[in-house]
């Protein structure tokens, strides 16, 4: 009785989960919840298992030990290459509308899609013949459309622009106001997680376990320049041990 | 082609074989329209071409449900694929005796042959292409909801189908390629009994007319094929 309560209120939770892959260790006891409506953001060094990570949180893989336990629908955002190369744009995006019954109400989710990664005239384009880029933004459109309870990011903006980066940042933020959803996001970028998310967990080197947790509490959309922002992404390159390098150094710490 | 036409033309008027031998595009062209009043021609094209169609699509009928069932299984795979390696190395054509003694002389046989040709060419492909689809597919089915006979229809179906038409197009070719040899030896018509039987009555003219019309229609039928290609939903099996 309890437990399923707790569930109810943690759609995600790792209980001592280590991972491993014949001898390689990759993940080591970790423990992790999140919070109904939670925005949290992964980031660590390559290769020091975020998306074994996420492989976890979203049934894909299963824990050599310890227990994953998730409440509700989940959709992940794959780096790439995770649309259907059948479908056009628009019914790759509908997949995500499909249990939407009435048409007038999917038409308009639709195109608040369209507006939010601004693709218009690439409607009936096919998968193929759109930049990496567009497609990463095709996926994202398609997970965000209608009903899911849980999102697993892998890294969606990676393959997009800077400005055109920023700009999925504050439409996502923009998104998730008006659909508030449970978010775990792995990305590389330190400043797009103090962007975006209420609480960043650090890992460690493989076997990865949790190095650091840093919360966030100002309202979103947040500038990459704002304070709060300035100060994580700070103390995040701090902990990773690259305070003192100079400023060409956290630059390309940033874009790592 | 028009060099070619010229070539055979000055090789016929030179007589560097003898006429009976090699008939000139002349005789050629009057055989044809003879074959045309006849009305024979036509006869054997729809022989062959129903033949063809029949076995092909058996074939195919047969050959794609049970790839999708051993791509999908390994167990299966395991156990069926080397007897459908044997059977694919097999040339059909050493089938024609069983074939004749068992369904006689006339549409059965050939059939038969040419499902022989066609079937295990057609699983193979099947197999493999659904065994290569990659996995984040059905990741994002599951995640969006696709389940059972969904997932067949809009995720494995469409993933396969560039490779099953690039499948379909080389097996109609060899299917196509097989019933004139069908047909020469367990025949009563269609083209490759008319070239059999223009060989028996030397009538040269006439077998050139078969060899023709059998490649026309062989390129005919790929061209026709080449269009699935096109289809807006498998270009991209086709384009990198």
């Amino acid at each position: 009785m309890n437990v399923s309560r707790e569930d109810l209120t943690e759609p995600l939770r790792l209980a001592s989960v280590s991972r491993s892959f014949d001898s390689l260790e990759v993940l080591r006891d970790m423990s992790l919840e999140v919070r109904r409506g939670e925005f949290v953001a992964i980031v660590g060094p390559s290769g020091c298992g975020k998306t074994t990570l996420l492989n976890l949180l979203s049934g894909f893989d299963r824990p050599t030990s310890g227990t994953v336990t998730r409440t509700g629908s989940t959709r992940m955002v794959y780096q790439q290459d995770g649309l259907f190369p059948w479908l056009t744009v628009r019914e790759n995006i509908e997949m995500g509308l499909r249990h939407v019954q009435d048409n007038a109400e999917r038409m308009r989710q639709l195109a608040e899609m369209f507006d939010l990664i601004n693709l218009h005239g690439f409607a009936e384009h096919y998968p193929h013949q759109l930049s990496g880029g567009m497609r990463q933004r095709v996926e994202l459109a398609r997970a965000l459309a209608g009903e899911t309870d849980i999102m697993l990011l892998d890294e969606p903006f990676s393959a997009l622009d800077y400005l055109t980066r920023l700009r999925m940042r504050e439409e996502l933020a923009r998104l998730l106001e008006t659909r508030p959803r449970t978010v775990v996001l792995v990305t590389h970028d330190i400043e797009e997680a103090a962007q975006l998310a209420d609480r960043i967990i650090v890992l460690t080197e493989r076997p990865a376990c949790i190095r650091m947790e840093l919360r966030l509490t100002v309202p979103r959309p947040r500038s990459p320049v704002q304070a709060e922002v300035v100060d994580a992404v700070q103390r995040i390159l701090a902990e990773l041990g690259l305070e003192n390098e100079t400023d060409d150094r956290l630059v390309r710490a940033n874009i790592n | 082609m028009f060099l070619i036409v010229v070539l055979w033309g000055v090789l016929s008027a030179l007589t560097v074989f003898p006429s009976s031998l090699f008939p000139s595009p002349l005789d050629v062209v009057r055989g044809f329209l003879e074959e045309i009043q006849s009305g024979r021609l036509l006869d054997d094209i729809i022989a062959s071409l129903f033949r063809v169609c029949t076995g092909f699509a058996i074939a195919a009928g047969a050959g794609v449900p049970l790839g999708l069932v051993l791509g999908h299984r390994a167990r299966f795979r395991q156990a069926l694929l080397p007897l459908v390696n044997f059977f694919r190395s097999l040339s059909p054509l050493a089938w024609i005796p069983f074939a004749i003694l068992w369904f006689g002389i006339g549409d059965l046989p050939a059939i038969f042959l040419i499902f022989m040709a066609s079937f295990f060419p057609i699983v193979l492909a099947t197999t493999a292409a659904v065994a290569s689809i990659p996995t984040i597919y059905f990741r994002v089915a599951e995640d969006y909801g696709l389940g059972g006979s969904q997932l067949l229809r809009e995720v494995t179906l469409p993933a396969i189908l560039p490779q099953v038409i690039t499948a379909l197009r080389v097996t109609a070719g060899l299917a196509w390629v097989v019933v004139v040899a069908a047909e020469m030896i367990a025949g009563r018509d269609g083209l490759g009994f008319a070239i059999w039987d223009a060989r028996n009555g030397l009538r040269m003219d006439l077998l050139v007319v078969g060899m023709i019309v059998i490649g026309a229609i062989g390129v005919v039928v790929d061209r026709l094929l080449v269009r699935l290609m096109l289809l807006p939903s498998v270009r991209w099996g086709y384009e990198r």
